[in-house]
């Protein structure tokens, strides 16, 4: 049997590149030691089938005796079919081995009665602002009518209360038609 | 004539399954498909199996292609065997898991995922009992651990996840050490054929012979969890949904003896590792049981008794004698029922104690007899006790050792000590499967408070500590389907004379390795 020696090194160097990245402890790079492992042992069965020679492909005029072994090609294929399954399957478990250990089980856990508490926080704080708001706006009113000439000064501290109040969160604030003069 | 019936075995569990997937939002028009294929397997399986016992085995080439460029598909008294008690198990689990999903409203088992993959499992496991070809072979398994690693990571909990990353990169490494096995046997002999291979390896000077029957033991090795290639199986197991450790338990494991039993035999003529087999089974036995008696959840137990119990069977591999072989198709056989049938009521021990483990089950006799009966009987079966299956199984590879020793008194020594190993490792069963009855059927439950004994002192929970869930109803369905699978437990004790006699015959046809060649190759070989 003849074989290259190109690929024979290549198969080698697959093989021990894969084989030391698969050792590691990380998912992804044992994720790539197999592919590595993988495509060598491909090279391996298509290093057996021999010199190479013609398309394997019987027509007419053709010498069965000059074409390549079609065998080790159709193994090939199929192991390179599977070893993509395999694959599509092993990046979906890496996705959600991170997303577990980025989240812990809470991730993917929505829960009735906290999605209840945080409705019933949302709507609170929406009373709360408004209330706020109507306050604000309360107090701007009183204040322009008591002292017209520090009516900017006070507009300006109104606002300012307005901003550093902690905003509703997520929430749309009111739009008030008393608060336009 | 009966040859038309061996590509359905494969073929309508993978349409069944392409079907199954299309209505994924149907449930029981899924149900009602995924229960039809298998019975409908179960029938074929069946007929087949009568078929090839009274009139020789069926072989089929695929697209008329003949041996050995085409795909052969080899039905012979083992492989019919292997498909009838392998598609009985099937069906049975998928009931029992029909009824888990019903009552949970498929929380544990999605039918939309669930049954698409499970019958893709049964398409794997159906076409590595039948194929006629190394590549075939190693095709069959890879279409099983694919539907295998879905069917362990259902639900993407984080101990499934941790579970399943093992389990998928130990098959990874398995199924690379099977296809260069298979790149370099072509290199050497041109073929993949197995009829073919059994003439041509034969040629082979011997040390090659040697290096490439070992890299296929282990490849073959690591998927029937044989020792030291054992260490991944309880660690990934016990934490899948009970119907699918009960499958994995009690088939997974036994594809890759089958393999093995046809390395032997078929492939392999010239070449012989008898005394290698002799240790690691022995070793597999002890080691395994070992690890079983220090166990505290149920699960975890069993999956220890499941290595240990491959070694009989690699024990009787071993001996490769006709009594050997007709005892290790009998155990292979039990043990696939009994095995499957223990996980099936360690869930249903989960769902109504609402615990695994031997610290926090207690009462359950006297709260539900019909469970204890259902958890004895295998119990028993398992550890050996007569006149149970496995006594019988046990005495037939014991006595197959004995004439062995007889027959070739340089290595009497060695089978004596493995025989003892397995007198051992039987008691150990027992007793450890015993400790579980005492404590989570015997015990009173006002006793769970502060309970001290010596039995409980040794035992460690499983590592991410024992989960108390919350109890559950047990349907009827579930009991049903553990219940029958009982009844076929004792069925092989009571029919284990016509049986014997059955898996005789097998044996005879594997120690024949010509009858094989010239039933795929009626005109000769070339």
């Amino acid at each position: 049997m003849t074989a290259s020696l190109t690929l024979v090194v290549l198969m080698a160097v697959l093989f021990g590149a894969g084989v030391s990245i698969m050792l590691e402890r990380s998912l992804t790079r044992v994720l790539i030691g197999f592919l590595l492992v993988g495509n060598a042992v491909n090279i391996l069965i298509y290093l057996m089938s021999g010199a190479p020679g013609l398309a394997p492909i019987l027509g007419e005029g053709v010498d069965p005796e000059a074409i390549s072994d079609p065998l080790p090609q159709a193994f090939v294929l199929t192991a390179i079919v599977i070893n993509l399954g395999i694959t599509a399957f092993m990046l979906a478990l890496i996705y959600r081995s991170w997303w577990l250990a980025q989240l812990g089980a809470k991730g993917d856990l929505v829960d009735d009665e906290a999605e209840i508490a945080e409705d019933a926080e949302e709507a609170a704080d929406l009373i709360r602002s408004s209330a706020a708001d109507d306050q604000a706006i309360q107090d701007l009113i009183d204040a322009s009518d008591e002292e017209p000439d520090e009516d900017l000064e006070l507009e300006a501290s109104a606002r300012d209360d307005l901003e550093t109040r902690p905003p509703a969160s997520g929430a749309p604030r009111p739009t008030d038609p008393g608060a336009t003069p | 004539m009966t040859a038309v019936l061996v590509p359905l075995v494969v073929l309508l569990p993978l349409l069944g399954a392409a079907t199954a997937l299309i209505l994924g939002r149907h449930r029981r028009a899924q149900m009602a498909v995924s229960l039809g294929v298998l019975s409908a397997v179960t029938v074929i399986a069946a007929v087949l199996l009568v078929s090839v016992d009274s009139s020789g085995p069926a072989v089929v080439y695929i697209g008329g292609w003949d041996a050995p460029w085409g795909i052969t598909l080899v039905v012979d008294r083992l492989s019919a065997i292997m498909l009838v008690i392998s598609a009985i198990m099937l069906l049975v689990v998928l009931v029992y898991s029909v009824g888990q999903g019903i009552a949970d409203q498929h929380r544990e088992t999605p039918v939309s995922i669930f049954h698409p993959s499970y019958l893709i499992l049964s398409a794997g496991v159906f076409n590595a009992f039948i194929a006629g070809d190394l590549f075939n072979l190693y095709v069959g398994f890879e279409i099983l651990l694919s539907a295998s690693f879905v069917l362990l990571t259902l639900g993407g909990t984080g101990e499934r996840i941790r579970a399943g990353v093992t389990y998928i990169i130990v098959s990874l490494v398995s199924s690379l050490f099977f296809l260069s096995a298979i790149a370099l046997i072509y290199g050497a002999t041109g073929t993949v054929n197995i009829a073919q291979l059994s003439v041509r390896l034969a040629e082979l000077p011997g040390d090659v012979q040697l290096m490439l029957h070992l890299l296929l033991l282990i490849a073959f090795g690591i998927k029937a969890a044989v020792f030291p290639l054992s260490f991944w199986l309880p660690d990934s197991y016990p934490t899948a949904p009970a119907p699918v450790t009960a499958v994995f338990a009690g088939l997974l494991t036994k594809v890759g003896v089958y393999a093995i039993i046809r390395t032997e035999t078929v492939i392999f003529t010239e070449s012989d590792v008898t005394v290698l087999l002799m240790v690691i089974g022995g070793l597999t036995m002890l080691i395994g049981i070992l690890g079983a008696l220090t166990q505290a959840d149920i699960k975890r137990l069993l999956s220890f008794t499941l290595v240990s119990h491959i070694g009989y069977m690699i024990f009787g591999i071993a001996l490769s004698s006709q009594l050997g072989y007709t005892a290790t198709i009998y155990y292979v056989v039990h043990h696939i029922t009994v095995q499957t049938t223990l996980f099936l009521t360690t869930g249903l021990i989960e769902r109504f104690g609402g615990a695994t483990s031997i610290n926090r089950l207690a009462g359950l006799l006297k709260a539900s007899p019909l469970l204890g009966v259902l958890f004895f009987i295998p119990a028993l079966n398992l550890g050996g006790i007569p006149p149970f299956s496995g006594f019988l199984g046990k005495t037939g590879l014991f006595l197959a050792g004995g004439e062995q020793a007889a027959a070739d008194p340089a290595t009497a020594w060695l089978t004596w000590i493995v025989i003892a190993a397995g007198a051992i490792t039987s008691l150990i069963t027992l007793y450890a499967l015993t400790r579980f009855w005492n404590m989570a059927f015997w015990r009173g439950r006002r006793e769970l408070e502060g309970y001290e004994s010596v039995l409980l002192g040794s035992v460690l929970e499983a590592p991410e500590g024992a989960t108390v869930t919350a109890t559950r109803t047990t349907p009827v369905l579930m009991v049903v389907a553990t219940s029958a699978l009982v009844m076929v437990t004792i069925c092989l004790t009571v029919f284990a004379g016509p049986l014997f006699e059955l898996t005789g015959r097998a044996a005879a046809d594997l120690l024949d390795a010509g009858n094989y060649v010239s039933v795929v190759f009626p005109g000769g070989i070339r």
